[in-house]
């Protein structure tokens, strides 16, 4: 089946107020930016962003109010520190108040893969000792059953989110896609998830794709929804595709410092661009600076039957 | 500071390094004194040399390149949990006298003054771990008695309360812009190790948030060498930290 769809119908197809959704699940890079910004356009209500560290594109959601619950281990800007709207919602409940699901980014992997795998819980020994575990009661301490000794074991459950979005550096139209690099939780996410969209680098044809299926780390048939966005992750990297924005995430942490701070720069970057190919055009040669242009190839796999 | 991060990496050992300071101890030190360490990046990475270019993040594509494993998170975090990492370094908004670490918020969490940016890996890395080093600026504000919420476990309450807690590991250095502290005692309390050069203990002592106890053979930090700056210059090459 053709899954290639427009971002803002993908967005307004999958994704609904109130949904969870896995947005960022490569810690710093391959964030899909350009989804977030779509879901802001489309003014998504109360929504519960799961993500292991996302640097600022949960801040950008929470600020725009977009946002009900994070289930994270992280939240804030890995240039600048802080998260300034995460702060404020958090404190103050401005714009909307934020509820929080504490989480390590061990633990949340873990429990990613849990609903994956059709796991009830897992248990784990990192969260012991941590107030994580009083401030997110949805964890269990308990004692392992299974061993005489019953040593303390955390209980996780598992996290089903409704939605991942995954930015890869490239799909067919029919969702098989391939990464490469460090992938995070990308693999029990699309696997947890009841819906997945995928946003894609480069579209290819299926072949490039079957010739290597080791590169697969999702399969297609899970996957609903197919976006050509190339640079659809700026300002966060992508291997082989784009260097890090590191000036427009410390913009970013400048400007959304007010409230009417952070305004303005979501007037600028989202609100008053039409959709990503505007943004695109707004970064200009900025954008091009970033492309990799460089090779670095790896060496071809060998799948001939005889 | 980065070079007495450093040399807290032994030859051989496999270490967790996922943020910009250690990243760069780990460079120094694989240049120096352990050419066999290896480094663990949560986001899945591996590698046994520092990356060719200044890194803003660990996911960045310098990062990637000439990585000896590029997986995903639990493969990578699950190596902690399965007891095979020898050390991991890791930061944070506060320390207490039992190093104990709290980057998730300052005042009630329900209600908190301060709302940080929480864990990452921080915690797994403070309970599995085969030895903590932590990385603070040290002022009375970061370095206090008691946190009000423990992020990362070091110590606990002190004593066995660690181990009560089913935790094997713990801190073994602290690291600051003026000294380094070492737990001693059966109360695992952090006590002053090392004062870096251009630093007197006083001052130490005066910024430390709690009645810093002195160890009896503490000393100055050594010098770096020559090769310690040499390896310093070839891994941070933007001068970042100069």
């Amino acid at each position: 089946m053709d899954k290639l769809t427009g971002l803002a119908d993908a967005v307004a197809a999958i994704v609904g107020d109130g949904d969870s959704v896995v947005l960022g699940a490569c810690l710093e890079a391959n964030i899909p930016f350009a989804a977030s910004y779509e879901i802001i356009r489309q003014g998504r209500r109360g929504l519960n962003i799961i993500a292991p560290i996302s640097d600022a594109s949960t801040d950008m959601l929470i600020g725009a109010g977009c946002v009900g619950k994070v289930t994270g281990a992280w939240v804030g800007n890995v240039s600048g520190g802080l998260g300034h709207n995460y702060r404020r919602a958090v404190e103050q409940g401005e714009p909307c108040p934020v509820t929080i699901c504490d989480y390590s980014n061990f633990s949340l992997g873990m429990a990613l893969m849990a609903g994956a795998y059709g796991m009830p819980y897992v248990p784990l020994r990192s969260l012991l000792g941590s107030d994580i575990l009083r401030s997110n009661p949805a964890f269990k301490l308990a004692k392992n059953p299974l061993s005489e000794a019953g040593e303390p074991v955390v209980l996780v459950p598992p996290l089903r989110p409704d939605v991942a979005v995954l930015a890869v550096p490239r799909a067919d139209r029919f969702g098989n896609a391939h990464m490469w690099g460090s992938s995070g939780v990308t693999q029990e996410a699309a696997l947890a998830a009841s819906r997945v969209m995928v946003i894609a680098d480069e579209l290819v044809e299926p072949e490039v794709i079957r010739s290597d299926p080791s590169r697969v780390l999702f399969p297609g048939y899970r996957v609903d929804a197919v976006c050509h966005v190339p640079g659809g992750v700026h300002p966060s990297p992508m291997v082989g595709c784009w260097r890090r924005d590191n000036e427009f995430f410390n913009d970013y942490h400048r400007r959304s410092r007010t409230v009417a701070g952070f305004g303005e720069w979501l007037a600028e970057w989202v609100l008053d661009v039409a959709d990503h190919q505007g943004y695109a055009a707004k970064l200009g040669k900025r954008r091009d600076d970033l492309r990799i242009k460089g090779q670095a190839l790896s060496a071809p796999a060998n799948y001939a039957v005889t | 500071m980065i070079i007495a991060a450093a040399r807290e990496i032994r030859d051989g050992e496999v270490v967790f390094v996922g943020m910009r300071l250690p990243i760069t101890a780990f460079g120094v030190a694989r240049l120096t004194h352990a050419p066999n360490a290896v480094g663990l990046f949560e986001c899945g990475l591996a590698r046994d040399m520092a990356a060719q270019e200044t890194l803003y993040t660990m996911s960045d594509p310098a990062n990637q390149h000439g990585a000896l494993w590029a997986s995903g998170l639990l493969p990578v975090m699950g190596q902690l949990q399965g007891g095979r990492v020898d050390a991991g370094f890791i930061g944070g908004a506060e320390i207490d006298r039992f190093g104990n670490i709290n980057s998730s918020y300052i005042g009630d969490p329900a209600a908190p003054k301060v709302k940080l940016p929480g864990s990452g890996g921080a915690a797994d890395i403070a309970a599995m771990a085969g030895r903590l080093i932590a990385i603070m600026t040290h002022d009375k504000r970061r370095l206090v008695d008691r946190v009000g919420y423990v992020t990362s476990p070091g110590f606990l309450a002190g004593g066995e309360a660690r181990a009560r807690a089913g935790l094997a590991g713990g801190p073994a250095a602290v690291i600051t812009d003026r000294a380094i502290l070492r737990p001693h005692g059966p109360d695992h309390e952090l006590h002053l190790a090392c004062v870096h050069p251009g630093h007197n203990r006083e001052d130490v002592v005066a910024n430390t948030g709690w009645p810093l106890r002195v160890l009896e053979d503490a000393s100055e930090t050594p010098t770096p060498s020559a090769a310690e700056i040499e390896a310093l210059r070839a891994v941070d090459r933007d001068g970042f930290w100069r």
